[in-house]
């Protein structure tokens, strides 16, 4: 058993163009949330969402990789670049061989999808762009990071809805843990903001019109967001043997599944996964300082998630804090652990708290201390980072401050 | 005169339920007909589709919204009463 270590991060979401940039809009509980700016928008009943803004892919891109590059393959590979560049790592030789990429995504080439099937039903065109499924394809975003850092090791998608991105990571947590390779690059995207994937998530009534208020009486729904986020994982000797600079330990990674419902979460099967992640990290609940929560905003979410961290903590959940930050950047569905793990890294490492803004009124379902909000200065040795997705696939990764 | 709105949200609810049309009436609740929260979404589609309205319904507040959706007779008020605003 290796340990393994983060060494890069990198991220584009509604809060901002990087990592850093991210982590201050924790610190200070900024809302990325706000009107949406997409085609068709006066047709949807939900108007809001977590955009990614300010954005020009004509900065980033060249014609001829726009044309290959959906929304998300584009954030991945601007988070990819971020994280990478931070790390170090150039990958040649046995390094390049081994080393691999596990992304997660729910929707894949969303955008693309939506406009070509624009183009064909509502436009009555006959033609499309030749590159139309290789940019839509759930690995698109795994594979051009592939490619454009000579990663030639394992490499492939995880689709889990809105734990796709938690899914991801443990897979690659346990590619490095196992000796399978040094270093994999891992995290989520999603770029569902388009007229098609709103619409399609209205028809669940699940959303909110107006806010994302995690564990707060008054939440009315979630509200989607967009983004990537991209992490380098590293085994712990390799880093340290480089001089690497180390962001924080992954330490375990727990799946389960509820064998339920198709959209309604379970206690138990949260709770399995909560304690499963700290058994294979080989820690006490006692250590635990900080929860990042699945906390999506929804009645249903909120009151079971707090319903299983009361099960598996007893009397230490109400000493540990457990935010949501879905309320500043909103729900980014198969990149949402990714984003998430940004803040248990500023909390293991920085020792900062991400607090769960738009907390209005407390409810009884919800009574443990979300970190209301106001980001908190605290010291913590571990964190965890929740994610439960439709289908009942549950996945929690823990991470331990160095 | 036979109520065409009584019949037709009837019939909605008794397809979701699988039950026959004279299974539902307007005195029961979702909850005694079988129907779950999906099945409480699929319904208020099928009555927005049937109808061509526009139906408020909050799955995360079902209490708040404007839409009661206590017993099928509520339902058929609430829909009479969206058809009367939106047809208008």
């Amino acid at each position: 058993m290796h340990r393994v270590v983060i060494t890069g991060q990198g991220t584009i979401n509604a809060l901002g163009k990087s990592a850093a940039e991210t982590q201050e809009a924790f610190r200070e509980g900024r809302c990325g949330i706000g009107p949406l700016e997409i085609r068709d928008v006066e047709r949807l009943s939900i108007q809001i969402g977590g955009q990614v803004k300010g954005y020009d892919p004509n900065a980033e891109f060249n014609r001829q990789q726009i044309a290959l590059y959906d929304r998300y393959t584009q954030f991945s590979l601007l988070a990819a670049r971020e994280a990478i560049a931070q790390s170090g790592l150039v990958f040649s030789g046995d390094l390049s061989a081994e080393a691999g990429v596990v992304l997660g995504t729910a929707g894949g080439g969303m955008n693309t999808q939506d406009e070509n099937y624009r183009a064909v039903y509502e436009e009555g065109k006959n033609r499309v762009h030749p590159f139309v499924v290789p940019k839509l394809m759930n690995n698109a975003a795994a594979s051009h990071v592939s490619m454009q850092y000579n990663l030639k090791g394992p490499s492939f998608t995880v689709a889990t809805a809105c734990a796709s991105s938690n899914h991801a990571m443990g897979q690659a947590f346990q590619l490095v843990r196992s000796g399978a390779s040094r270093v994999m690059i891992t995290g989520g995207s999603e770029s569902m903001l388009c007229f098609g994937g709103v619409k399609a998530w209205e028809g669940l009534r699940v959303m909110s019109k107006d806010a994302c208020r995690p564990f707060s009486a008054n939440r009315n729904g979630m509200v989607q967001g967009e983004g990537a986020a991209i992490f380098v994982f590293e085994e712990y000797e390799h880093a340290k043997g480089r001089g690497a600079d180390i962001l924080a330990e992954v330490i375990g990674f727990a799946m389960t599944s509820d064998a339920g419902d198709i959209v309604m979460p379970s206690k138990q099967g949260a709770a399995r996964a909560i304690a499963g992640a700290m058994r294979d990290a080989r820690i006490d609940p006692k250590d635990v300082g900080y929860i990042n929560a699945h906390g999506t905003g929804t009645a249903a979410n909120d009151k079971t998630e707090c319903a299983a961290v009361a099960d598996v903590f007893g009397a230490h959940a109400d000493k540990l804090m457990m935010s949501s930050t879905k309320s500043m950047h909103g729900h980014v569905i198969g990149g949402t652990g990714a984003i998430e793990a940004l803040a248990c890294v500023m909390a293991l490492h920085d020792g900062v708290i991400a607090p769960t803004i738009n907390y209005d009124e407390p409810d009884p379902e919800c009574a443990l201390d979300v970190v209301p909000n106001t980001a908190r200065e605290a010291k913590i040795d571990v964190a965890l980072s929740n994610a439960f997705a439709f289908g009942g696939l549950n996945a929690v990764l823990a991470f331990r401050a160095i | 005169m036979s109520d065409s709105v009584a019949d037709q949200v009837r019939a909605i609810i008794a397809e979701q339920a699988v039950l026959e049309l004279e299974d539902v009436s307007l005195t029961s609740s979702l909850e005694d007909l079988g129907i779950d929260s999906l099945g409480l979404v699929e319904s208020i589609f099928a009555i927005e589709e049937a109808f061509d309205i526009s139906v408020p319904f909050n799955a995360n507040d079902p209490s708040e919204s404007d839409f009661d959706i206590s017993s099928v007779g509520s339902i058929v008020e609430a829909v009479r009463q969206l058809v009367a605003e939106q047809k208008a």
